[in-house]
């Protein structure tokens, strides 16, 4: 691998990084989707992980959050287990993952980021409702709070998901495709959301598949293919050798173009 | 509407309500999790547990009835997840599986064994024997306030109200995480809420219900009331804790006028007999559902909004 631009950078302290892995492996039944992970988030960065469809993008983000076993490797967040730093986590799964039918409406999805909080009796108080609409403002749904979530469209949904994860306030934020099947208001008010955390110190790690805008929303790149290909700032890591590598050899020049 | 509704009809009614809502109570979640089918699978299990049971020993003791019948419902719950997950089947297939080769194997039991000359028969087990409840030592309405009296109450009413009470606290107490393992299992996990130990308690909780509403009102009401009340309640509403209080009022309506129906509504159609209280409540509450179906304001959801 190349240290020339990521020199400075291993520097950091691990534990004060917001997400450190070393040599992750994880999968089901004990067959790894990802191998020999290592990552890096630096703090107050917007971080994408790239890859083929299979490349174990999504398995990688649950595997920090122990929502697919670990087979073997370390992940410190904040420099401590997941469990004890899981305060400081928030979450926003796949679209896809939730069942969009279920009676609640959108305010009840932007107080469910309080669920810790309140505890499981704790009354919902109105600094605590002001918390969730203030979640739900940042991301332009507000005016939706009383919808049944069902009725929202797909990129509606997935700024309340987004909302829910500002609620939590949490210090990192893993998103996994969130801009998967969205409308263009829907990508360009979650990418404004994200730069804010940004800008508030916080870091944000997205599972993104959209090569043409990783330079654009990113400051660094995770490239994956079951295993890590390469990592760093998205200027130096998106270069045509690392891409034929991620990809397999099978995109076109015009995809490479693309990329810049 | 004296001494011999307080005898005859008072208990059997809230025998029939407080079963019906222990069983609507966590077939709301049951419903949303796609695991409605799980009343129908219990109660069918139930069979060879209470044979099983009947058979070690020799008597029909209610309470070794019972666990006889828990120690069944909670088999066919790890089976099923065990051929859901072995078999790699959907949770449909998985549980019509298990239940009815368990109940086959119950009904096998019942007929080479000899018990199916006592009360546990099969005819028994589907309809129960709602109107056989009643209450001897009780004169009039005061011997509602007759410590004396009502200490003869069918025991089943202690039972049903135990179970009622403890379904009404699993929900209340952990109403967060049951509705963030509903809706969203990778978040619930994610933010430590135990899903899966939710579920969990939550099929156990429903496997208890079964069981103590099955032997004391048979399998048709609780496989109704699981299912039944719940999906009224979700046509008419978008909100969850609207629609749990409904389905708990639609599952005691129906099984007060089920009851009263089956008891009194032949004598005023001028026939002779009454007819089977189970059958009628199930009746009821599917006709109740019907016009849901038809009226209800939730028939069309994921009507498009336009963006803000």
């Amino acid at each position: 691998m190349n240290a020339l631009g990521r020199f400075p950078e291993t520097l950091i302290p691990l534990d004060e990084s917001p997400l450190a892995v070393h040599g992750l492996s994880a999968g089901y039944g004990g067959k790894p989707a990802v191998m020999d992970v290592d990552m890096t988030v630096i703090p107050g960065t917007l971080m994408a992980i790239v890859g083929p469809n299979g490349a174990g993008k999504s398995t990688l983000l649950k595997a920090v959050l122990g929502l697919v076993p670990r087979l073997a490797g370390e992940v410190a967040v904040f420099g401590e287990p997941f469990a004890r730093a899981r305060h400081r986590v928030a979450y926003v799964p796949q679209r896809a993952s939730v069942d969009w039918d279920f009676p609640v409406r959108v305010i009840d999805v932007a107080l469910m980021g309080l669920h810790r909080e309140l505890g499981l009796l704790g009354r919902i108080r109105p600094h605590h409702r002001a918390r969730a609409e203030a979640a739900l403002e940042r991301t332009g749904t507000l005016e939706l709070a009383d919808r049944q979530i069902g009725q929202l469209s797909g990129g509606q949904q997935q700024r309340v998901f987004l909302a829910r994860a500002l609620a939590q306030g949490a210090d990192l934020v893993l998103l996994d495709e969130p801009f998967a099947g969205v409308d263009a208001a829907t990508e360009a008010a979650i990418v404004r959301v994200l730069k804010s955390l940004r800008t508030e110190g916080r870091s944000v790690v997205c599972v993104h598949h959209d090569l043409g805008t990783v330079a654009e929303y990113f400051d660094r790149v995770l490239l994956l293919n079951r295993r890590p290909i390469d990592e760093g700032p998205t200027d130096l890591v998106l270069t045509d050798r690392n891409l034929q590598a991620t990809y397999g050899g099978r995109l076109s020049a015009r995809h490479l173009a693309l990329v810049r | 509407m004296g001494a011999e509704f307080v005898q005859l009809s008072l208990p059997p009614i809230m025998i029939g309500i407080c079963a019906a809502v222990a069983c609507a109570l966590p077939g709301n979640f049951l419903l949303l999790r796609r695991q409605a089918l799980l009343g129908d699978a219990v109660s069918h299990v139930v069979l060879p547990g209470m044979v099983v049971a009947f058979l070690l020993t020799g008597a029909l003791a209610p309470i070794a009835m019972m666990l006889g019948a828990l120690v069944a419902a909670l088999l066919a719950v790890v089976l099923i997840e065990a051929v859901r997950r072995w078999g790699n089947v959907e949770p449909g297939a998985a549980m019509g599986t298990v239940f009815t080769t368990l109940f086959a194997v119950g009904v096998l039991l019942l007929e080479t064994t000899g018990a199916s000359g006592v009360h546990l028969d099969v005819e028994h087990a589907l309809m129960g024997n709602l109107e056989s409840l009643i209450w001897f030592a009780a004169s009039d309405w005061g011997s509602l306030l007759d410590p004396a009296a009502l200490a003869g109450l069918p025991p089943e009413l202690g039972r049903l109200a135990l179970v009622l009470v403890a379904a009404v606290l699993y929900i209340a107490v952990l109403r967060r995480p049951l509705v963030a393992a509903t809706f969203d299992e990778g978040f619930a996990r994610a933010t430590g809420q135990r899903p899966a130990a939710v579920g969990l308690g939550l099929v156990a909780l429903a496997a208890a219900a079964a069981v103590t509403a099955f032997e004391a009102v048979g399998a048709i009401i609780v496989i109704a009331m699981f299912v039944v009340p719940p999906a009224t309640a979700r046509l008419l509403t978008d909100r969850l804790w609207t629609q749990v209080w409904l389905s708990a009022g639609l599952a005691a309506l129906s099984a007060a006028l089920g009851y009263i129906l089956a008891g009194y509504g032949p004598l005023w159609l001028g026939g002779e007999h009454s007819v089977s209280a189970a059958g009628m409540i199930a009746v009821v509450s599917g006709l109740g559902l019907a016009l849901a179906a038809r009226l209800g304001p939730r028939r069309h959801r994921r009507e498009a909004l336009p963006l803000p």
